[in-house]
């Protein structure tokens, strides 16, 4: 199995990615510059977090326009595993590749801090290692990462149970007070209807060794892994 | 010809921005503003050659899909000398 961790100009999660990949998920990984066209070979793309084109227009706006993103397009169209961590899920968002768009924290600021999130749904290839209700504990560093969209889409989202993360207090209530950034129904995370595309704010790349005061965001990119494993077994 | 092309919130998207920015509006003194909404603004500069209406389809599909994201926001296209 091979990730790929794709490189914008202004990404700055990038060598997170690839050292939980190499170090943690112990698989092999290459970074990706946002020039190359040509994703074959690869099992799982991560498009990682950071200030691709500095969020200059929009956040992600331009990342789209990268010649990569259409080559990420056909990879997530041939049922193959795009994982996008902040400013990847603004991009992946912008891109089409999921519903709904991240705007503006309701409070404005900036905020890096460790959050909690729970577990939406079990049954995606990013979450088979954890269960419905399950906590984790791991860091978010945005300005825009409050989830908007409209009604019909919300609804969607949730017939489909493509909300995979919610942000919510230690005993696990999605409550106003756990939501950091004010997003609609407090989403942390999305998928695709087909489950192979996932979004999500909260960095579980810097949540991955003790060292960085939780290692919660391990059980993601184990879950990932296995859900590469059993398409080659 | 220019394009000016104007880039705002739909009404159903929250603006925190233009809410703090309201505030400061108060605290100036200016009491009677209901609501400010924030939004952007751009200039293209479009070749001599071109004519108006080609000049307002070029930049309708620049606005949809580059300068505004069609989920949270509308824009409005107006074609000048």
């Amino acid at each position: 199995m091979k990730f790929g961790v794709v490189v914008f100009p202004g990404s700055n999660c990038d060598h997170d990615a690839y050292h939980v990949i190499s170090k943690h998920v112990g698989q092999p990984v290459d970074f990706i510059w946002h020039k190359e066209t040509d994703l074959s070979g690869y099992d799982a793309v991560i498009i990682p977090g950071g200030f691709s084109y500095g969020d200059y227009l929009r956040a992600g706006a331009l990342a789209r326009f990268s010649p990569v993103m259409s080559a990420v397009k056909d990879f997530a169209a041939q049922g193959k595993f795009v994982f996008g961590i902040c400013n990847g899920f603004q991009i992946l968002c912008e891109a089409g590749l999921l519903p709904g768009a991240l705007i503006r924290n309701a409070g404005l600021h900036f905020i890096c801090k460790h959050v909690n999130i729970r577990i939406e749904n079990q049954y995606t290839p990013f979450t088979n290692e954890l269960k419905y209700g399950n906590i984790l504990s791991i860091p978010i560093a945005h300005a825009e990462g409050n989830y908007t969209c409209d009604d019909a889409t919300f609804e969607m989202l949730e017939e489909n149970d493509q909300v995979v993360f919610r942000y919510c207090n230690e005993s696990g209530e999605t409550t106003p007070e756990s939501n950091p950034n004010g997003a609609r129904s407090n989403i942390a995370g999305i998928c695709n209807q087909d489950r192979n595309v996932l979004g999500m704010m909260p960095h579980p790349e810097r949540a991955c060794e003790e060292l960085l005061g939780s290692n919660d965001g391990r059980n993601i990119f184990r879950s990932l892994t296995n859900a590469i494993a059993a398409i080659e077994n | 010809m220019k394009a000016k092309v104007y880039v705002t919130l739909k009404p159903s998207v929250l603006d925190p921005q233009g809410k703090a920015i309201h505030h400061s509006a108060e605290q100036l003194g200016f009491q009677h503003i209901t609501d400010i909404r924030q939004g952007k603004y751009f200039e293209l500069a479009l070749e001599d050659s071109v004519g108006e209406t080609e000049a307002r389809e070029a930049a309708e599909r620049i606005a949809a899909d580059v300068l505004a994201n069609p989920v949270i926001e509308d824009f409005r296209v107006e074609i000048t000398n």
